[in-house]
This record gives C-alpha cells, structure tokens and sequence, in this order.
C-alpha cells in the first residue's frame, strides 16, 4: 500500500520535471533547429560559411579560449585565497569575485566604455602604453574589447566551482605539508590539485559555455559586423535584417550555438560520470 | 570577525602574499575599476538630481517591473527546482541523464537566441502562443513573457544549487522518521526542508539576481511598453544611452542601483554559505 | 586513477594545442593585413533600416574605386539604432564616415569635436543624398479601415512604432503627427497633445528600434498597422506581396537622413579622400538609381521620377525646418520631461 503511493509519487514528480524541462528546455531548441532548416540544407549550407559567420566564429573562439586560459590561472589563485587563508574582509572579497555572476550585461559593457572609450578616463593610460610600445590596441570596439568583455563575464565561474570544494576539504593537508617544509607551488600541485581537479574542469567547461553565448556586454563594445562580431552578435545581426532569409540565417547561425552548447554539456556529463566514479572507488 | 578556534590566526600554508597580490590586482583590473567609472559617471549627479531620476514613475515602475517579474521567475524555479534536484537524486529512470546534462543549456545558449526564440514560440503566430491565445492569454509582449524569458535563465542556479546538499543527505533520517509513523509530508517538511533551505536560498537568490539585471532575453518579449509597464531596468539603461540626448549619468545612476542591489544579494548569500558551511564542518 | 589523470593531462593538452593553433592562425592574419599595402579599409557607422542599401552601394563604390585607382576597398559597416550608432562613434568606434537617420545625431558627434561645424553644407541637399517619408503599413485588407492618421486614434486600432527616446526613425513618426494635428487643429497645442496621447495610448508594443518594430509587425504578428519609414513598408511590401499594403497618410515629413565625414577619425587613418568620394559618389546616377531601388527616394528629382510607380509622389511633405531644425526639435519633443514625455502614459 505505502509502496504504491510512493511509486505514484515519483511518477508524478518525473513527470512534473519532463514536462517543465521539455516546455522550458527543449522546445525553444527545436525551435531553433526547425526555423534553421526551414529552408533546406543548401541554405543551412550557405548561412554557415558566410564570410561574416565565419569571421564571428573566429572572434568567439579566440574571446572563449583566452577568457578561459585567464579565468582558470586566476580562478584557482582566487579560490586559494579565500579558503585557505584567513583574513578581514574575506566575505567582501568573494562577494566581489561573484559580483560579474549577477550583474546586468549592460552594466559591464558601459563599465567598459566609460573607462576605456575615447572619453573614459583611462583612455590617455592607455595610448601613453602605445606610444610606449609602439603598438596601436584599442580596448573599445575591438577584438581586445570583446576579450575582455568575455573575461569579466565570466570572471567567477572557475573560483565558484571550486571554492566549495577547498571549504569542504580543509586546511589541515596543506598546512602539515608547509610544516614539513614543502614549497607552496609544490602543495598546491601534490595536495590541493587532486582535490579540485573535477570541480576545475567542470567550472572550465560552464567558462566556456557561457564564453561563447554571450550576448549584452560584448553587444555594447563590438560594433563592427565581420571584424569584431562574435555569433550571438552575427545572429543579432542577421535577424535584425529583417527579411525572410536572414531571418532562416539567423536561426541557423543560433543553432551552430546550439551545437556548440550541447557539445560542451556532453563534455561535462562526461567529466561528472568520471569524477563521480572515482568518488565510488 | 569570527576566527576559527584554531591556529589564532598563523598562517603556515605558504604563498598568502602572492595569491593575495594576484586577486585583489586582478580583479581591481578587470573588475572593480571599470565599475568604479560607472560610479564616478553616477556620483556627477547632485544628491536632488539623483533623487529626482530614481523617483519618476517610469523608472520606479521599471524597477517594480524588473523585481516582480524576476521574484516572479525565482519562486517558479525555486519549486520546479527542488522538484527536478529531488528527482535527479533519488530517482533511477530512464533518460535521466540526459535531463541531469540539459539543466545548464541556458547558461550556454545566448541570451539573444533565447530572447529571439521564445518570442517567435509565444507571439502570435507562434504555435506557443496560439495555444495561449486561445485560452485568452497573452504571453509575448506582456509580464508573463518577461518572467517567462527570466525562468529560461534561472533553471540551473537553483537545481545546481540544492543537487549537491540533497546527494549528501542521509537517507537513513528519513527512513527512521517514516519508521517512526511520520507522514510523508511531515519528513519533508521536518528532516529534507531544513537540510535545503540554505541552498535554495542561495539559488533562489542567484535566480533573482540574474532575472533583475536581465537584458537580452528580455527585450525581445517584454514589448518595452511603459504603458503596458513591460520596460525593465536593463533597458532604461539603453534608453538613456541610445536617446538623442545621451545621458551616461541618468544610465549610471540606475546602474548604480542595480549594482548596489546584486551586490547586496550576493553578499547575503555569500554569508549564507559561509554558515552553512561552518554549521556542517562542526 | 593513474588513467583519469591521463585523462586530465590530455584534456589539457588538447586545449593547449587549440590556443596555439589560434594564436598563430590569428598572429598570420594580423600580418598579413599589415603587409596588404594596397588596400584601404573604411568604416561606415549607419542606422538600421540601411543595411540592404549600402550592402549593394559597397559593391557598387569598390568596383568604381578599383577602375579608378587599382586600389581594393574594404567597406565595414555598422548597423543599429541611429542613437547609439552615433554614441558608439563618440566613444570610440573608429568610423570613417557616418550615415545616420537624422541631422541630431551627427551634430552630437560635432559637439564632441569630432566633425567639423558646417558639414551639413559640404554635400548637396543638406548632406542627404537620399530621404525618405513615413507611411503606414497594415494587413491585407485593411479591416480598421486606417486611411489617415486621425484613424490611429480610434478605440482598438493597434500600433506599432518604435520609441522616441531611443530611434531616430520613432522621432520622425512622432513629428509627422504631431504636423498632422497641427493643422487639423489650427495649432491649438492642448488639442495637438491630446492628438498624439490618444495615439501612443494605441501603441501595444514599443520596440527600441525602427528595425525592431518591422519585426514585430511583420515577423511576429502584432498590431493592425506599422509606422514605418517608407523603405521599410516598401522593403516588407517586396517580402510579402500578398500580406501587406502601404497607405500613405494625407500628411506626412520629409526625413533627411545625413551623411557626414568623421573627421578626427579620418584624419587619424589617412582616409579623408577615399571618405569624401564614397560620400560623393552617392551622389552619382548609377548610385541614385541603387537608391531608389532600395525604395529610398533619390535626392537627383530625374532619378526620382523613374521611380514614380515606386513612390507616391504626391503627399504632402513638412520638412524638419517646420520644427525649426533638429535641436530644437529634440529639445521641444524628446528630451527629459518634454512634449512625448508629457503625453506618454499619463
């Protein structure tokens, strides 16, 4: 009898969560892929490797990967600092680790503008260093700009990941180590690494994610369509276009996104199942 | 501050100074100066000007707008949240891991393509949006839209959130408390409510946080009518800077406000885990 | 174990190779740029509704500049609301040139000491090679029966047009009723208000920008009738032909969009010449007649009247100096607290 109830019970709720997700989840991508195809494959084809898109996706991998490369060395130094350290005003230095997580993408991109751009204050800074060195990089409405952009958005997705796991393990390790001499690069990459590595790749994994979806704060920093367009900008831009095919484009565009998204959740399913298998062992 | 017990405050692991440096210059760099220019842009305003911008009724309504509709969106994911974490934990079925990968696809999916999407699923023409209308609803263009769009993108923080602290979660309690003739909804409610509460506090949280600021998802559906009281506070900010007369410390201000409220938010949570972690390491 | 940290260290491997791989596919094409001597590269800032017009202008202009310098041509362009086009230039958006949707805009560039004063004079026509008119765009069949814009006012009509405070198309709507009202009234302006409130107090969906609203209109399904830049309901009307009709109302505005060289930016890139002739050569037969075949109405009155299928040549026109030019204008209707913000959901 009890058995029964409790049997209708999970159904009702597995139901609950397949419909929620499907509704939420899994009908915006089929419409996507719907809309994208909508005119064939040719078309699908031909908006793929478009010069624009093309030069979009190149924009978008090297935003990703450099936000990732700097994310990850600063997101595992950040971590470390707030966990295995004890000092005043910790609670307001992780708070503004997370600051990026919550803030409106508007509000970056202006922050941007209103330091660097030709009337920002550090913008003088910034042209001294080039005539310094020679060089002529523009921190607006560039590729730099979208760089970094992409940083800030992403700024606390790795210490995030990884800072609960630091909390949960504790110091005693590392601190009986340092008491036998060990070099603090050298605890880090005995003890503490083993530890976070699961949750380090995970945290990379969701960097990447949203690297490459962002949207608000590069839209504010990135003007020009075939230079500095990342693909959600492209999409932006193709569907703004206003006509009947560039509107199929953009959704193709989006769903060469959608791809790309799901490709990387695969990915972290597969590092979860690992992580979790070793948890087992 | 409280200190640990322990060690009074000496610190043996190496590198304090080092890592130290790093973060705080860092995110002074990336972080904290760029933000600190729009504070500067907002403090050009006079304390009257300030007050008088943030008290017209089309920004007081914007803001009304943009926090309703994301508590609006946190509430409903705070209950499918939990509903689907509980689910992933306790239950063995088929394609859960398939539902277990797709939770962070709207982290991935850019907010302009979930904005573009759902508007074309719930206007009009969309096949969404005709079953709605038939009902006599409207979706695209109105609140329900925007919390629709501001659920979209809160569905990870909350289940992320609780997943973890419901997988650590004895079984055994609740064994014992249904063994003991207590009701099921009791157990829930005595033993499994407590243990979640300070997660999904800090989803719910996280959710509201993102909802308020939302911009990309947002545009597309809300319509932006102030008559219809659909403009969020993201796009007062575009207002302000696209208008003919650009007004960078009118679009400051606002942001500065926004800012102060997602750090607050965050700061709350930040406590929260910081008790809850002490409260389980004890 | 040993084999997950194998599977870590390649994870990390694979990821390593990939920036490299970037780095130097990157590092060669900045290279190459910086070698290619032989070719100039300008930016084009414009508003949105453009984005066909100058995508087969650019064709046009680099084929001429080929013949006539041997030179390649390379035209960026940028697209977006008209406002934040001209802010994005202000801070910073290297353009070379700028073809905006209304004098203002350029102007709050000038004011910013980046153009010159009196470059409305340094092309013919007060620098509009082009203009354009508003119009409405409803469904086949016009069942609310909009001949005119008095008809927007009535109970049930649904418009559609995008926000004053951040289009400039939305800012040449608004004058073209309020000039409406102006003379159904006589000019008593408690009336003209009233006018205009009971129209925007039809408006159900106010998008940022003028493209934004076509969209809606016409993507999206919203509303009986779209205000709309006459290229823009031409440009639906050539997508659609069976869904569409323009009706033109018994009044509407002369809209000038303006072009303008950036100066400091063109000066910066050594691009001032190459900038002024792509501007010039607007002004061409072959250009105006790519003009009118983009249903903007071509400033060349020969040309235009090619296109009198096209246009309906016959409206009644108020031009912006009805206003008393664009400052003023802005400064009467569109800023802080001003004529829209009194009459918009009181």
């Amino acid at each position: 009898m009890k058995n029964n109830s409790e049997k209708i019970v999970k159904w009702i709720l597995i139901g609950i969560t397949v419909i929620f997700l499907f509704i939420m989840l899994v009908l915006p991508m089929f419409e996507v892929i719907y809309r994208a195809l909508k005119d064939g494959l040719a078309a699908y084809k031909t908006a793929l490797t478009a010069k624009n898109t093309l030069s979009a996706l190149k924009v978008t991998l090297i935003a990703t990967i450099i936000a990732l490369i700097v994310n990850t060395l600063l997101g595992i130094i950040m971590a470390w600092q707030v966990t295995k350290f004890d000092f005043k005003g910790k609670n307001v230095l992780a708070t503004l680790i997370d600051i990026p997580f919550s803030i409106s993408p508007v509000i970056a991109g202006l922050a941007f503008i209103m330091t660097f751009g030709r009337s920002g204050w550090a913008k003088p800074i910034v042209d001294a260093i080039n005539n310094a060195l020679g060089t002529d990089i523009e921190l607006v409405f560039s590729v730099p700009a979208v760089v970094l952009a992409t940083i800030f958005v992403t700024f606390p997705f790795i210490s995030r990941e990884i800072i609960p796991i630091l909390n949960a393990q504790g110091r005693d390790e590392e601190e009986a180590a340092a008491l036998m001499g060990a070099s603090g690069f050298t605890i880090f990459r005995r003890i503490t690494f083993p530890h976070i590595k699961w949750g380090l790749v995970y945290g990379m994994i969701l960097c990447t994610a949203r690297a490459f979806g962002e949207f608000g704060a590069v839209y504010a920093v990135s003007k020009a369509r075939g230079k500095t367009f990342t693909l959600p900008l492209e999409v932006d831009a193709l569907y703004m276009s206003g006509t009947a095919d560039s509107i199929t484009q953009a959704f193709a565009v989006s769903s060469l996104l959608v791809g790309m998204a799901v490709i990387v959740l695969i990915l972290k399913n597969i590092v979860e199942y690992r992580a979790k298998g070793k948890k087992s062992v | 501050m409280k200190k640990a017990g322990k060690g009074k405050g000496k610190v043996v692991i190496p590198g304090f100074g080092m890592t130290m440096g790093i973060t705080v210059s860092m995110l002074s760099l990336l972080i904290l100066i760029p933000l600190a220019s729009v504070m500067a842009y907002s403090f050009k305003m006079s304390l009257p000007e300030f007050a008088e911008l943030v008290t017209r009724p089309n920004i007081v309504q914007a803001f009304i707008t943009s926090i309703l509709c994301a508590f609006i969106a946190a509430v409903i994911n705070s209950v499918f949240g939990v509903i689907i974490a509980w689910v992933l934990v306790r239950y063995e079925f088929f394609g859960k891991r398939l539902i277990d990968g797709m939770i962070e696809l709207p982290f991935a999916l850019p907010t302009a393509v979930a904005g573009i999407t759902l508007t074309k699923m719930y206007s009009d023409n969309g096949f969404l949006g005709k079953a709605f209308e038939r009902i006599g609803i409207e979706v695209a263009y109105t609140k329900i839209g925007i919390v629709i769009a501001m659920v979209f993108i809160g569905i990870p923080f909350v289940v992320r959130a609780i997943q973890p602290v419901l997988e650590k979660l004895p079984r055994s309690c609740e064994e014992a408390g249904l063994m003991l003739g207590a009701s099921r909804s009791v157990v829930f409610r005595k033993i499994i409510f407590p243990e979640i509460m300070p997660p999904l506090l800090t989803g719910f949280g996280l959710a509201l946080a993102r909802g308020i600021g939302e911009y990309g998802s947002v545009i597309y559906i809300s319509g932006n009518s102030e008559k219809n009281k659909t403009q969020v506070v993201s796009y007062i900010i575009m207002q302000k800077l696209n208008s003919g007369n650009v007004d960078y410390e009118g679009a400051a201000a606002i942001a500065l406000i926004l800012l102060i409220i997602s750090f607050v938010m965050l700061f709350v949570i930040n406590v929260i885990q910081h008790v809850a972690s002490k409260r389980t390491s004890a | 174990m040993k084999k997950r940290n194998y599977f870590v260290s390649k994870t990390v491997a694979v990821a390593l190779a990939a920036v490299l791989s970037v780095g130097v596919i990157t590092g060669c094409g900045g290279k190459e740029n910086a070698e290619d001597s032989n070719k100039v590269t300008i930016t084009n800032v414009s508003y949105d509704p453009t984005r066909e017009l100058y995508e087969a202008y650019n064709e046009l202009f680099a084929k001429h500049y080929k013949e006539e310098t041997g030179k390649d041509i390379e035209i960026v362009q940028s697209h977006g609301g008209s406002g934040s086009q001209a802010r994005s230039v202000i801070e910073g958006n290297d353009a070379d040139v700028v073809t905006l949707a209304l004098a203002h805009d350029i102007t709050s560039i000038e004011d910013a000491g980046m153009i010159d004063a009196g470059w409305i004079d340094e092309f013919e026509g007060n620098s509009s090679p082009y203009t354009s008119t508003i119009v409405f765009l409803v469904r086949k069949g016009n069942e609310k029966g909009i001949n005119d814009w008095d008809d927007l006012i009535k109970e049930g009509v649904e418009i559609i047009t995008p926000d004053p405070k951040s289009s400039g198309g939305a800012c040449w709507n608004f004058l073209a009723a309020w000039d409406y009202a102006k003379n159904k009234y006589n000019g008593d302006e408690e009336q003209m208000k009233d006018f205009v409130a009971k129209l925007y107090n039809n408006v159900i969906v106010m998008d940022s920008g003028a493209r934004g609203a076509t969209t809606t209109f016409v993507e999206n399904g919203q509303g009986d009738v779209l205000i709309a830049w006459e290229n823009e309901a031409l440009l639906a009307l050539e997508q659609y032909p069976d869904e569409y009709e323009i009706v033109t109302p018994s009044i509407s505005i002369l809209a000038e969009p303006s072009v303008a060289i950036v100066d400091e930016n063109a000066e910066k890139n050594n691009t001032v010449d190459v900038a002024k002739e792509y501007l010039e050569y607007l002004y061409t037969d072959d250009a105006q007649r790519i003009i009118g075949e983009n249903y903007y109405r071509p400033s060349n009155e020969t040309i235009l009247n090619e296109f009198a299928d096209t246009f309906d040549l016959s409206v009644n026109l108020c031009t912006i100096d009805d206003f008393g030019g664009w400052d003023k204008a802005y400064e009467d209707f569109f800023a802080d607290g001003a004529i829209f913000d009194e009459i918009y959901a009181k």
